[in-house]
């Protein structure tokens, strides 16, 4: 089923016992390199902007994992690959046993049923000029499974388990708030019941207090629906909250991953650490106990990665071998198989990593 | 339960409160700024007179008694042979060199502007932007191929080809109109491709092809309504276009043939006796003029209707563009990121 | 030593729809060298309400006081307010994208700032200090690229650049208005460091306007919450924290992860921010409020001492002493509303035993 890879094997998926079985989407090795071109008349291409690097994953039934990650880490990426919005350059992506990897439109048709998306901008992902009710009843219209007063009976329907006003049917995007735009996004998600559904950050563009409201909802609708999601935030809390499992993404690949306490209470990898650090608490005690490990310099472009682990320029604990060696992504210092860390020199617990130390009460 | 909670369980529902404003789509909401833009309605009014009188040029003309091919050899010429100035022997506007009544001629010229100008964009618009999207959307090979097809119909020659055709196959009206839709479309054809290619990116095109929704249904129903504002601007400043292009190519005689009067016509005749009969130039220029300003200034507030942030020199009332540059986003504006996206988004 | 002074602000403006009263009478003062955290979420009205600040709200109704340095910001003539702008009172802006000009180069950005305030100085000098002040925001070999262009720093080190500009005169306030929301986690962890250093160096008072809470755990002294244009608690950064009174505060807490209300289940506060043209009737929350009493929807409540010390208020008709987030401050909480509740009631009650003939009820 996997292809050759454009890296050593060693970094590759590794079968977790826990999931073996109800597995519903799996994720081998997936590369996804986007060529830059330069020249006139007739292009070449001239270098690969480095998006996503050999990533793995299992989602199962019913089960929400987070993926992590900062700006140019590939998770967005990713996500579209794993939909078939974008096709991969390597690796595959096999859902309930079949591959669906880089399939034509007409073979991925049925797959779009199992597989919703959810967006990050609520302006953005509704069209302005349709109504509300045509938005939603899209899914219904493209694949023809109810029409006439029966599509427009599920909308409504739609509308009113995502906590919205069926009335509502014939207004424009442009009438509702930012938050009921992300429930018309999930209503249009939800309509055909699918199995997996994928959420690029779905509540980064909302207030704070709107954020909670979609977060539950989504959390209601998986019990209802049994669905499972792959969750992309690039806020932790935000992420802690909702997943079962995590996997913190930089430059492309996995730097960590494992079941969402394990990972918060014992983070290995120095990213992870710092990423953890840095996400600011509403509370003042813990903020000023914290202890902060910030980073130098700014996440270096993907166009150009850094040789062997791809952190170690900002790393606190790197050493020569991090310059030379990639990394494998293995359970470390005696953490249990699901808790990969991929780095030469995990943090170990109780190690203290901070280059400022907490601040001062004033 | 007191009243109060129940009250308060009615406040959870999640809805847009009863007393909203009222929720209104994007024409409605066009139609309304461009209502209170003075200078968009003074061009309506000058577009609808004109029109109404290009409809009623025959009742002018049977209140005259002058046809508008009726040369009046005795009445309408002056001892010297040359037309009569305005208001001389019932002539409103003086005669031509034949001696036709210049109104008359002036208002059925009305029907030839019009016809021509309205249907020429009409069917420019439809073959814009019916290739416009295809080319945008479509990328890759179709796209290079349309692309570089428009360029080359922009190159075009356009006077010279109308001039070959014209000694071809004679000049008639039909002649022109296909050579002016020629020429029209691929203008409006590559602003098209140009929307749509950025219209191309928006996260509800995604969303739709998420959907499973194919190219066509993409193209139709979530890029085309997207389209509309853009294209209704576009097309009604081609419409003075097509104007003056019909009026040219009457001018240089390859556009409608004579005696049919055209403004084109008209204006070509008058050469010889601009000198003499200040009113031969004089009426049927202002009529162009008037028409083509009227229906330019309406397009630019069409534009300024969709998209109001734009500054403009005569834009009504100081106190509605005090409101506009301050007013933060109301239930009813497009939000930032919409609007810096343009019309389209 | 009170730098600024602002007293019932208020802010509208004139639209098609109606009048938008963005921000309805608001007071707060800053000291020198304090910060001050404005938390709101979108038309809170904390955005129009620095603005006004800073003149830069043309076409409002703008009411109050605004006393910086002993004069009225609010009164001042436009020349006045330019030479405020920038020399005395800074402003970093959210997107520093938008707020930089892509044409020109960063470095004469800041040049020209400086010079743009006092003439004397040499291109060079100005070239100089624009060096000394990018290294000092921490961007690395700062004599190059004081030479490039915006489009050529990334997001973090942009802001850097703006926080430059902002110091380059040594304003006596820094308004920041969300500087770190649209950056990484990590970038955003290293500016507001970067912030608190140099508010220390400088010992300039900084105003930080934000919607994140978490931010203003890490830096504010005092924070002002602010909801649909007015301010409904007030108080120093462990009164908030710990003690809040406000329903809106303790629903803000309670509706996020990893706060001082620490919850199983995120606790969303139900419905939307009003719109600020229809507001509602009383105190603009109560149709979001989990207390809501009959009061709350005639009367519009003024900012109370609350709690024990002086400087905590909070614009709530529950009771001062209901502050805090334990479940003793809960039973007070609730035995205040079901005690106001049991009086509409027997009012009610009276008022239909009084008149049993008339129709329909007194329910309202």
């Amino acid at each position: 089923m996997s292809e050759t890879l454009p890296r050593d094997a060693a970094a590759g998926a590794v079968p977790d016992p826990e999931f073996e079985d109800d597995v519903l989407v799996r994720v081998d090795n997936l590369v996804k390199y986007f060529p830059i071109k330069a020249g006139g008349l007739i292009s070449r291409t001239v270098g690969h902007v480095q998006a996503v690097d050999g990533v793995s994953l299992k989602v199962g039934r019913g089960q929400t994992i987070g993926l992590v990650g900062e700006t140019g880490c590939g998770k967005s990426t990713l996500a579209r690959c794993i939909a078939g919005l974008l096709p991969a350059t390597s690796g595959t992506v096999t859902f309930e046993g079949k591959n669906i990897t880089n399939l034509s439109r007409r073979a991925m048709r049925p797959y779009r049923r199992e597989i919703q998306m959810i967006f990050q901008d609520p302006y953005g992902s509704l069209n302005p000029r349709r109504r509300v009710g045509a938005i939603i009843g899209d899914p219904f219209t493209i694949h023809r499974t109810a029409t006439g007063n029966e599509r427009k009976r599920a909308v409504q329907e739609l509308m009113e388990r995502v906590g919205l006003n069926p009335e509502h049917y014939n207004r424009f995007p442009a009438e509702f708030s930012g938050g009921q735009r992300q429930r018309i996004g999930v209503a249009r998600a939800l309509a055909l019941r699918p199995k997996l559904i994928i959420a690029d950050e779905p509540v980064s563009a909302l207030d704070v207090s709107i954020q909670a409201q979609v977060l539950n909802l989504l959390s209601d609708l998986q019990d209802d629906f049994g669905l499972s999601y792959l969750f992309i935030a690039h806020d932790l809390s935000v992420v802690k909250h909702v997943s079962d499992a995590v996997l913190v993404m930089y430059l492309g690949r996995v730097a960590e991953q494992g079941p969402g306490d394990l990972v918060y209470a014992t983070p290995r990898h120095p990213y992870s650490v710092a990423l953890l650090s840095a996400a600011p608490a509403a509370d003042p005690d813990s903020a000023a106990a914290r202890q902060r490990v910030i980073l130098t310099g700014d996440v270096p472009s993907p166009i150009n990665p850094p040789s062997g682990c791809r952190f170690h320029p900002r790393c606190p604990k790197a050493q020569e071998l991090c310059s030379q060696q990639e990394p494998a992504l293995e359970s470390k210092a005696g953490d249990p198989q699901e808790h990969r860390t991929a780095c030469h020199f995990p943090v170990e617990t109780g190690e203290n990593l901070a280059t400022a130390g907490g601040r001062s009460p004033r | 339960m007191s009243v109060t909670e129940l009250e308060f369980q009615a406040h959870s529902v999640e809805a847009a409160p009863a007393e909203a404003i009222q929720g209104r789509s994007q024409w409605q909401l066009t139609w309304r700024r461009l209502r209170h833009d003075k200078m968009a309605i003074a061009s309506i009014v000058v577009i609808l007179i004109v029109a109404l009188l290009a409809i009623l040029a025959p009742v002018f003309a049977s209140l005259l008694g002058h046809g508008p091919y009726q040369a009046f050899t005795s009445k309408g010429l002056s001892v010297d042979g040359l037309p009569v100035a305005p208001g001389v022997n019932g002539f409103p506007l003086g005669t031509d060199y034949v001696g036709r009544d210049l109104l008359v001629r002036i208002l059925y010229g009305a029907r030839i502007s019009l016809f021509v100008g309205i249907s020429t964009t009409a069917m420019a618009t439809v073959l814009g932007v019916a290739v416009g999207l295809v080319a945008g959307y479509f990328g890759g090979w179709i796209d290079t191929v349309l692309a570089r097809f428009i360029d080359a119909v922009l190159a075009f020659p356009i006077i010279v080809l109308a001039l070959a055709l014209a000694a071809i196959y004679g000049s008639s009206l039909l002649i022109v109109i296909a050579v002016i839709t020629f020429f029209s479309w691929a203008g409006i054809s590559r602003i098209v491709r140009g929307q749509t290619l950025s219209i191309k990116e928006k996260e509800y095109i995604e969303a739709a092809r998420s959907l499973g929704a194919g190219p066509w249904r993409i193209m139709f129903i979530d890029i085309l309504p997207n389209l509309l504002g853009p294209v209704l601007v576009l097309a009604t400043l081609y419409i003075p276009t097509a104007i003056v292009f019909e009026a040219t190519l009457s001018f240089l005689g390859i556009g409608i043939p004579a005696p049919t009067p055209s403004w084109g016509i008209i204006l070509s005749e008058a050469q010889q006796f601009y000198q003499t009969s200040w009113w031969y130039v004089v009426f049927p220029a202002a009529a162009l003029l008037i028409t083509t300003l009227a229906f330019n200034l309406l397009g630019d507030g069409v534009r300024d209707a969709m998209d109001p942030r734009t500054e403009r020199l005569f834009a009504g009332s100081t106190k509605r563009r005090k409101r506009k540059a301050a007013a933060p986003a109301g239930p009813d504006a497009t939000p930032p990121a919409a609007a810096a996206a343009g019309m389209g988004g | 030593m009170t730098l600024l002074e602002v007293k019932d602000l208020a802010v509208s403006f004139p639209t098609a729809d109606g009048v938008v009263k963005a921000v309805r009478g608001v007071s707060f003062s800053v000291d020198a060298g304090r910060t001050l955290g404005i938390v709101g979420e979108s038309g809170s009205g904390k955005t129009v309400l620095t603005q006004t600040l800073l003149g830069l709200t043309p076409g409002g109704d703008i009411s109050g006081q605004a006393i910086f340095d002993g004069a009225n910001l609010l009164t001042m003539t436009e020349d006045q307010m330019r030479n405020i702008r920038g020399a005395q009172i800074a402003v970093i802006f959210q997107d520093p994208l938008t707020s930089l000009h892509p044409l020109y180069k960063v470095g004469w950005q800041i040049e020209e700032m400086i010079r743009a305030h006092d003439r004397k100085v040499s291109r060079k000098e100005a070239t100089e200090r624009a060096i000394d002040l990018l290294n000092k925001v921490g961007i690395p070999q700062a004599s190059q690229r004081v030479n490039d262009y915006p489009h050529q720093f990334s997001g973090g080190m942009r802001q850097r650049a703006m926080i430059a500009m902002a110091l380059s005169l040594s304003p006596k306030l820094i308004i920041a208005d969300e500087p770190t929301t649209a950056l990484d986690a990590t970038v955003q962890a290293q500016i507001l460091d970067l912030l608190l250093r140099l508010q220390h160096e400088f010992d300039t008072a900084l105003i930080m306007i934000t919607h994140d809470l978490g931010v203003v755990a890490d830096i504010a002294d005092e924070v002002m919450v602010m909801y649909a244009g007015r301010a409904v608690e007030k108080a120093s950064k462990h009164d908030i924290f710990y003690q809040p009174h406000h329903p809106y505060t303790k629903g803000l807490l309670e509706s996020i992860p990893n706060s001082s209300a620490v919850t199983d289940r995120l606790k969303p506060i139900s419905g939307q921010p009003p719109s600020l043209i229809r507001l509602p009737s009383g105190c603009a929350f109560h149709p979001r409020c989990t207390y809501v009493m009959d009061r709350c929807l005639d009367e519009v409540p003024e900012l109370v001492a609350v709690g024990s010390a002086g400087a905590h208020r909070s614009a709530c008709f529950l009771p001062v002493s209901a502050i805090g987030l334990g479940g003793d401050t809960e039973e007070l909480r609730k035995k205040a509303v079901s005690e106001d509740r049991h009086a509409a009631s027997a009012e009610v009650a009276e008022k239909i035993a009084a008149a049993p003939e008339s129709e329909g009820s007194a329910i309202a």
